[in-house]
């Protein structure tokens, strides 16, 4: 079974996202650190892209910081070696096709098995291209995880029916990034997914408050942050790691 | 040569979020019915006629011809359609389809702002809203395009995100369109990004080769040798191509822009020195490090400063089909000036790019040979750049 589930076993789940190497290595691995002893129950970690096409200004300048200060993929796998001496919550790498493609699939994949990375999410690969990794995620035991947007409609049952580890349901149209509101049908959504597959599914984009963490958590069984931690990653820099701590804690408490 | 899934051999495919998916499934089936449609085709053979200025010429170039000393060089006149340039070909036909389609709002990625002057102009006349986003650097380098495109009713966003180049701006105009799909088009301006964008694109563009060949045939009975055209991201190289890929005796030639070199970093020649790779929706070789991260190309042309390809020509390239050539800053300056002074006729930077491998053609092949060298666009936008280039101090 997905080493994913895990995240989802005790009560609702909260999944932070954190670009490595911003602003450096070392304080990726405190940031990971402090959020898992704060209540994450997965961390997706981002393989910084010089360009991020599906992100908002926020993790776009994430892994601007992060690709200047000389940050790479090897290094990031080096990371993640370390991290698992003490950290035992589910990791995913969340980067961009080429990236992977870039690194070799079967290299990327197979490293990621190895060094205990559970699934990989790839914002720029759709239904439609996921061949393109699928069986070397398969023969690694790495979740690919599929992700469904507000205007997946007739695509829900299909997505959700072959999906692996965790659905990410994308909150809102657009690019990641902090929102004052959440508009999108979100139960009809999910009821949707939970007529095609019993894995579970956590909302992401957008999410920042306490507030809006409870009340998704209500709709689904996770939800996922990015953006609002990298702000404080952007305002604390080395400084961050306490202060992610105390905001995971905060949205944990929120939602259990 | 495309098939069912968008893939031109291994390349091409649609790498993009799932909020666009929709969008482009919609995009597909609505160019699949316009395009068997004969209303469609009348109405878009009227603007091209009574708008764009269709048919473009075939000029014999005869002193540049016996200045060279070599093969005869036809000059396809797309720097005399209307805006300037062969953008306006795609922009019509996706402009109509996207009315068809109900949409009333038209955005835009910008190089060299032709795309964008071009989408401008189409949004005006179809009465649409229009925004285009183009690199900070770019609205720099092309200041009158920016107002061109203010002028005729469009917004223009300056991209100051990563290299503020072509690049950024197709981000940006990827990252508008996820946000407002329902009333928006993404007119994308060159045969790239996810399926069918390569495919609709091209066949707006292939009017180019379509009227060279009919052209040709009328005033010589014969084929070209040889077709020659600039590449970025490759629109009217394969307009200028496509109805010679089954004439094997055709040579098909692209330039791409070497910038200041292939082997320095400065260069946007992506098949001389890029690999294969997945970015902007679509498989095809892109300038990348060892990690994949895209790298920030160069060269003079704002047009041609962008680090992919086309699938179709990575396809094209693959099987040998078309050669790619790389010019430099230096080469594609003096092409420039050569054809202003030996013909009269100021091409863009970009097309200069093609006119420069054709002088290096031409004189190697004998003078029953014919060449034709699309001229994408006229170069009046280049001119305070160029003299720059050249250290006069030229003010817009």
């Amino acid at each position: 079974m997905s080493k994913i589930r895990k995240a989802f076993e005790s009560g609702k789940a909260f999944i932070a996202f954190i670009t490595c190497g911003d602003p450096d290595l070392e304080t990726t691995a405190a940031v990971v650190r402090a959020a898992a002893s704060n209540g994450a129950d997965l961390i997706e970690l981002g393989i910084p892209f010089s360009d991020p096409t599906a992100e908002g200004p926020v993790i776009q300048g994430a892994n601007l910081r992060a690709l200047r200060g000389g940050v790479t993929t090897d290094k990031i796998f080096d990371l993640v070696k370390e991290i698992r001496t003490d950290v035992f919550i589910p990791l995913v790498f969340m980067t961009y096709a080429n990236v992977v493609f870039s690194y070799g699939a079967e290299r990327f994949i197979s490293k990621c098995a190895s060094y205990g990375i559970d699934g990989l999410i790839l914002p720029d690969l759709p239904f439609e291209e996921k061949e393109e990794f699928l069986g070397v995620c398969r023969n690694n035991g790495v979740d690919l995880i599929s992700l469904i947007a507000p205007t997946s409609e007739n695509r829900i049952a299909m997505i959700a029916s072959e999906a692996e580890g965790f659905l990410y349901i994308v909150s809102s149209l657009g690019v990641t990034g902090t929102r004052s509101e959440i508009t999108t049908d979100l139960k009809t959504i999910v009821e949707t997914v939970k007529k095609n597959t019993d894995i579970p599914c956590a909302i992401g984009f957008g999410i920042s408050t306490p507030e809006q963490a409870e009340k998704m958590s209500k709709i689904a069984d996770g939800v996922i942050i990015g953006s609002a931690i990298i702000k404080i990653l952007e305002k604390y820099g080395k400084e961050a790691p306490r202060y992610v701590g105390e905001y995971v804690k905060s949205i944990k408490d929120a939602i259990s | 040569m495309t098939n069912p899934n968008g893939r031109f051999g291994i390349h091409g495919g649609q790498y993009i979020p799932e909020t666009l998916m929709n969008a482009v499934i919609e995009l597909e089936e609505a160019y699949n019915h316009y395009k068997e449609d004969p209303d469609f085709n009348k109405e878009l053979e009227s603007l091209f006629k009574n708008y764009a200025g269709r048919p473009s010429l075939l000029y014999f170039a005869e002193k540049m011809t016996n200045d060279l000393g070599g093969a005869q060089i036809y000059l396809k006149r797309e720097d005399l359609n209307h805006t300037g340039a062969h953008k306006i070909n795609n922009v019509l036909g996706q402009a109509l389809l996207a009315k068809k389609m109900g949409k009333t709002r038209l955005i835009a990625e910008t190089g060299a702002g032709q795309h964008g002057v071009a989408t401008a102009t189409a949004a005006a006349l179809m009465g649409m809203e229009c925004v285009v986003f183009m690199g900070e650097e770019d609205t720099v380098r092309q200041a009158l395009n920016v107002y061109r495109m203010r002028l005729l009713g469009a917004k223009v966003v300056p991209v100051t995100s990563g290299t503020r180049t072509l690049k950024d701006a197709v981000s940006e105009a990827m990252r508008e369109w996820t946000s407002r799909i329902s009333d928006t088009h993404y007119c994308l301006g060159s045969v790239m990004g996810p399926h069918p964008f390569p495919t609709i694109v091209r066949d707006f563009q292939a009017v180019i080769s379509k009227e060279i060949k009919e052209q040709l045939l009328s005033e010589k009975g014969r084929l070209p040798d040889a077709v020659i055209a600039c590449v970025g991201g490759g629109s009217n190289a394969i307009g200028s191509f496509y109805h010679f890929i089954e004439e094997k005796g055709v040579r098909l030639i692209g330039c791409e822009a070497a910038g200041r070199g292939v082997d320095t970093f400065e260069t946007a020649a992506t098949i001389a020195t890029g690999k294969l790779g997945i970015f902007h929706g679509m498989k095809s070789y892109f300038c990348q490090d060892e990690y994949g991260q895209i790298a920030p190309v160069y060269s003079i042309s704002a047009g041609l400063d962008y680090p992919g390809v086309g699938p179709e020509h990575a396809h094209l390239h693959d099987i040998h089909r078309a050669e790619y050539v790389p010019v430099t800053d230096d080469e594609a300056v003096d092409a420039f000036e050569y054809l202003a002074r030996m013909e009269g006729i100021i091409p863009a930077i970009e097309s200069a790019h093609a006119v420069s491998y054709a002088m290096k053609l031409a004189p190697t092949l004998d003078k029953d040979k014919i060449i034709v060298v699309t001229i994408s666009g006229r170069g009046d936008k280049d001119c305070a750049a160029i003299a720059r280039y050249r250290g006069e101090d030229i003010h817009e």
